[in-house]
C-alpha cells in the first residue's frame, strides 16, 4: 500500500526547439511578446516546419562515434535530456544516475530517404521484383540505421551517453505517448514505487518520411502560416515542429534531502481515449477535469494548450474549455503549438515544461498568438492546466502548480 | 496490516486469471502447449514474401489467422485480438466487450511497409520522385487505412475498442523485453490500487522483409535455413542466431483479493518484477553482466524471494552465442550453486524469438509449466556448450514439481526485465 503521499516535483527542464536553446533562452523568448515563430515554408512545401536552432550536439554527446550511430531525432532527444539532467544537478552524481528511472515517449526512427527514394524509382521502372528489393535492402541499408530506427533506442542512447540506468520505458501512440510516460512516472512517484524520473521525448520535424506518416491521415497543414487556432478556414492541420523536451520528476522528499529546489509540482495528469465522434473529445476532456479536483474551482486558469490545428480536436478542445467558463473558471488560454510547432510524442511534456516554468516565474505568457482565443492578461498564476488532444486519438490533461 | 491477500511487502498480490497464446505453433493455449511439451518447432521457410537472395529466410511466421489485406498492424491487432480474448474468457471477467481495467500493450515499430510504399508511389502522376512524390500521392488521396500501418495508437486503439478495456490503452515498447514490460505496468498498476483488473498483451508480427534484412545486417539471425526446425539453438554450441518469429501472449492479472471475491480461478501470482537499464553498447550487454544481474535481483528483492526459491528459469534463450552466454553467467552471479540444480530451459528453440511479444508469451507458458507440472525441453540441444554447463531440459521435456519461475526478458538498448512468477 502506498504509505506517505510524495508530491511530484519538476526539479529540472531540457528544451531545444526552433526558438531556443535551454529552459532559460525559452522563458526569455516567450514571455515576451509578440511572438515570432521560427518556420520553414520552402524546403518541405507544401508543408512548412519550424526547424530546430542549430546546435552543436558535441556538447552534449562528445564522441563522434556516439553521433553517428543515432538518427537526429536520437540526437536531438539526448541532448535535450542531457540538459534536464544538468539542470537538475544529476549530471555528475552517478550514484543518482544509476537509479534514475526513464519514462521515454517515442514515435518511429529515421528511414534512409535517399535508398527509399532509388529503390522506387528503379522498381518503378523495371517492375515488379522481389529479389530485386531483397538485393537493393540487403547491400543498401546501412547496418546500424536499424538502431536509429527503433523507438527504444533514444532510452538507449540516453543510457549510454548519460549514464542513467535505473529502469528504461518507452512509450508509444503519437501525443499519448507522452502522456502515458508522464503519466507512468507521476503515478510511480505518489505511489512510493519510484522516486527519480527522467521523462520526455523528442521529434525531428525536418524529415519526409515523418511528414509522410502524418500526410497518409491527411494531418498536414498546408498554406501559410497561421496559429493553430486560425487554420479552420485552410482546412486546418498541424505544423510539425522539432523539438527535444525533458523534465526530472522527483518526489519532494527526494529533491528536499539533496537539496534540489522545483520548478513546480504536477499535481495530477488524467487520460482517456475516446472514438472520436462529433462531442466525444470534448466530452471527454470535461470528465478528465473533474477528474483533476482542481480547488478553488473557480477564477482564473492559466491553460497551457496543446492543441494541433487538425480540424476536430481543435475545435472540440476550444468546446470543451468554453465549458470552463460556464463552470465559474476564466481560462486565460496559449497554444505553444503556435509558437514552438506540433511535436507529436514529445508535445505533453514542452506543454509541461513551459507551465513550471510560467508558475516558477510567477508570470504567464503573454499571447502565442492574435485570435479571439488568447487574450492578453497580468495574471499570476499558481495553477496551469496543461492539455493534450491528440490529433486522431486520445485525450490528457495535467494541472501543474506551485510546489510551494 | 498484513493480510493473504497481501505481499511480504504489504501490496495488493497480483494473481493471474487467464492467459492467451499465440505463436507460430497455434492458435490457444491447448495446442500450444501440446507442441511445446513435446518438443516441436515452429520454425519454418518464410512464404509470405520473396526470400531470394537473403541470407536468412526462415522464421517462426504466424500464417493462420487469416487477416484480409494482410498487414503487419492487422496481424499485430489480430494476434493481440484473439489471445486477449482467450484470456478474458477464461478469467470470466467482465462482460462482453467490457474489460473492467486498462490494456497495456507491448506492439512491435509501426511502419508504412514496401507494398504500401509502392502503392503510394505509383499512385501519383506527374514527374516528382522519391519522397515528394509519396507526399504528393499522400495528398491527392485517402489513405486513411494507411494510417494503421504508421500510428502506433493503431494497434491498441483496435484492441482496447473490441475488448473494451478502460481509459487511455498504453503501448509500450522495450525492445524484446516488451511483453515483460507490459506485465509489470498491469503489476504495478493494481498493487497502486489503481485498478483491480489489468489486461496485459504482447504482440508481434515482424516478419517484414525489411525487418527481417535489418536483424541480419546486425548478424543477429540464424542461416542454418535448409533445416528450419533445427535452427534456434540455445545453449548448444553450435548456435548462430535467433529466428524471427510472431505471436502473442495475454494475461489477466488481478489483486489476489478481488478474484477470489469474485471466485475467480487462480492460475498463479506475478511475485516480482525487476528492471535495469544496460549503458554499455546498444545491442550487447556490459561484458560483467551487472545490468542483467541487476533485473533479476531487482525481480528477487521486488518479490521478497530468496534465489533458492526459483525452481526453474524460463531463460531469455535466444539462440545468439552473445545473448546465451551473458545469460548464463548472470544467473551464475545470482543463483550461484543453486543453479547446478535449477533447470533453465528455452521456449525459443520451438517458437524462435517473438520480439515483442516474447516476455508475455514466456510468462504464459511459464504459468503452464507450473499448471503441468511439466518442463518444457530446450531443443535442437546438441552439442551442449560446455561455456555453459546447465540442466538446459535438453531435447525431451519432463515432469518436475515447480513452484516458482523466473522468466528472463532482454532487449537491444539495454532493456533487461525479469519477472518471477509463482503457482497460486
Amino acid at each position: 500500500m502506498p504509505n506517505v503521499q510524495d508530491d511530484v516535483w519538476i526539479t529540472g527542464i531540457g528544451l531545444v526547439s526552433s526558438l531556443a536553446e535551454g529552459a532559460a533562452a525559452h522563458w526569455n523568448r516567450l514571455s515576451n511578446g509578440p511572438q515570432r515563430p521560427v518556420i520553414d515554408p520552402q524546403r518541405f512545401a507544401p508543408y512548412t516546419v519550424h526547424p530546430l536552432v542549430d546546435i552543436d550536439f558535441s556538447k552534449q554527446i562528445p564522441k563522434t562515434s556516439d553521433q553517428k550511430q543515432m538518427e537526429r531525432w536520437q540526437r536531438i532527444g539526448v541532448y535535450a535530456a542531457g540538459l534536464a539532467l544538468a539542470d537538475a544537478n544529476l549530471s555528475k552524481d552517478p550514484a543518482l544516475l544509476d537509479r534514475t528511472d526513464l519514462c521515454i515517449a517515442a514515435g518511429n526512427g529515421e528511414r534512409d530517404l535517399a535508398l527509399d527514394s532509388r529503390i522506387l524509382a528503379a522498381i518503378g521502372s523495371t517492375g515488379e521484383s522481389g529479389a530485386y528489393l531483397n538485393q537493393e535492402l540487403a547491400t543498401g541499408l546501412r547496418p546500424t540505421l536499424y538502431l536509429g530506427q527503433l523507438s527504444n533506442l533514444l532510452a538507449g542512447n540516453i543510457s549510454i551517453i548519460h549514464k542513467a540506468t535505473g529502469s528504461s520505458r518507452t512509450f508509444k501512440g503519437e501525443e499519448m505517448a507522452g502522456v502515458s510516460a508522464v503519466e507512468d512516472a507521476v503515478s510511480r512517484i505518489q505511489s512510493g514505487q519510484g522516486e527519480l524520473f527522467l521523462v520526455g521525448g523528442a521529434l525531428n520535424a525536418e524529415r519526409d518520411d515523418a511528414l509522410l506518416g502524418c500526410e497518409v491521415a491527411g494531418s498536414l497543414y498546408q498554406g501559410p502560416y497561421r496559429s493553430v487556432w486560425q487554420r479552420r478556414e485552410q482546412g486546418g492541420g498541424l505544423v510539425p515542429g522539432s523539438v527535444g523536451a525533458f523534465l526530472v520528476l522527483e518526489a519532494s522528499n527526494h529533491a528536499r534531502r539533496r537539496g534540489a529546489l522545483p520548478y513546480a509540482r504536477i499535481a495530477n495528469v488524467v487520460s482517456d481515449s475516446t472514438r472520436r465522434r462529433a462531442g466525444d473529445a470534448a466530452a471527454a476532456g470535461a470528465r478528465l477535469f473533474g477528474r483533476l479536483g482542481i480547488t478553488p474551482a473557480t477564477g482564473v486558469l492559466g491553460v497551457l494548450s496543446g492543441a494541433s490545428g487538425v480540424e476536430l480536436p481543435t475545435s472540440e478542445e476550444l468546446l470543451f474549455l468554453a465549458g470552463l467558463e460556464r463552470r465559474g473558471f476564466t481560462p486565460l488560454i496559449r497554444a505553444w503549438g503556435s509558437v514552438l510547432g506540433h511535436t507529436l510524442e514529445a508535445h505533453f511534456v514542452v506543454g509541461l515544461a513551459l507551465a513550471a516554468m510560467a508558475v516558477s516565474h510567477d508570470t504567464f505568457y503573454p499571447p502565442f498568438e492574435t485570435s479571439e482565443v488568447e487574450h492578453a492578461s497580468d495574471m499570476r498564476p499558481d495553477r496551469i492546466l496543461v492539455t493534450a488532444f491528440g490529433h486522431w486519438r486520445g485525450e490528457g490533461l495535467a494541472l501543474v502548480q506551485s510546489a510551494w | 496490516m498484513s493480510s493473504v491477500y497481501q505481499d511480504s511487502k504489504g501490496r495488493p498480490l497480483v494473481a493471474v486469471t487467464g492467459m492467451g497464446l499465440v505463436t507460430s505453433l497455434g492458435r490457444g493455449k491447448a495446442d500450444n502447449w501440446a507442441a511445446l511439451s513435446q518438443g516441436k518447432s515452429g520454425i519454418r521457410t518464410i512464404s509470405r514474401f520473396p526470400t531470394e537472395g537473403l541470407r536468412t529466410t526462415i522464421a517462426g511466421t504466424v500464417d493462420f489467422m487469416e487477416v484480409a489485406p494482410y498487414s503487419a498492424a492487422a496481424l499485430s491487432a489480430a494476434m493481440a485480438l484473439a489471445a486477449g480474448s482467450e484470456a478474458i474468457e477464461q478469467a470470466r471477467i467482465g462482460s462482453k466487450a467490457a474489460f473492467p481495467g486498462p490494456l497495456y500493450l507491448a506492439t512491435p515499430p509501426a511502419e508504412i511497409e514496401w507494398p504500401q510504399r509502392r502503392a503510394l508511389y505509383d499512385q501519383a502522376a506527374g514527374s516528382e520522385r522519391g519522397y515528394k512524390r509519396l507526399l504528393a500521392a499522400a495528398r491527392a488521396g485517402n489513405w486513411s487505412e494507411l494510417q494503421s500501418l504508421c500510428q502506433f495508437a493503431s494497434v491498441a486503439e483496435r484492441v482496447s475498442g473490441e475488448l473494451g478495456t478502460r481509459g487511455l490503452p498504453v503501448s509500450i515498447s522495450t525492445a524484446c523485453a516488451s511483453g515483460a514490460t507490459a506485465i509489470q505496468l498491469g503489476v504495478e498498476a493494481i498493487r497502486r490500487g489503481d485498478t483491480d483488473a489489468a489486461l496485459c498483451i504482447g504482440t508481434d508480427s515482424s516478419v517484414q522483409i525489411e525487418a527481417l534484412i535489418r536483424f541480419s545486417l546486425l548478424s543477429a539471425l540464424s542461416t542454418r535455413n535448409d533445416a528450419p526446425e533445427a535452427a534456434s539453438r540455445p545453449f548448444s554450441k553450435e548456435r548462430d542466431g535467433f529466428v524471427m518469429a510472431e505471436g502473442a501472449g495475454a494475461l489477466v492479472l488481478e489483486s489476489y483479493q478481488s478474484a477470489v471475491a469474485r471466485g475467480a480461478e487462480i492460475l498463479g501470482v506475478v511475485r516480482g518484477c525487476g528492471e535495469k537499464a544496460d549503458d554499455y553498447h546498444r545491442t550487447r550487454s556490459k561484458p560483467d553482466g551487472t545490468a542483467i544481474i541487476g533485473a533479476i535481483r531487482n525481480a528477487l528483492l521486488d518479490a521478497g524471494a530468496a534465489p533458492e526459491e526459483i525452481d526453474y528459469v524460463n531463460a531469455h534463450g535466444t539462440s545468439t552465442p552473445e545473448n546465451d552466454k551473458m545469460e548464463y553467467l548472470s544467473l551464475k552471479a545470482v543463483l550461484g550453486d543453486h543453479l547446478a540444480s535449477t533447470p533453465v530451459s528455452s521456449n525459443k528453440s520451438m517458437i524462435g524469438h517473438t520480439l515483442s511479444a516474447s516476455g508475455a508469451i514466456e510468462a504464459v507458458v511459464s504459468l503452464l509449466t507450473i499448471q503441468n507440472g511439466f518442463l518444457p525441453p530446450t531443443i535442437n540441444y546438441a552439442p551442449p556448450d560446455p561455456e555453459i554447463p546447465v540442466d538446459a531440459v535438453g531435447n525431451q521435456g519432463r515432469a518436475a514439481n515447480v513452484r516458482t519461475v523466473l522468466s528472463n526478458s532482454f532487449g537491444f538498448g539495454g532493456q533487461n526485465v525479469s519477472l518471477l512468477i509463482a503457482a497460486a
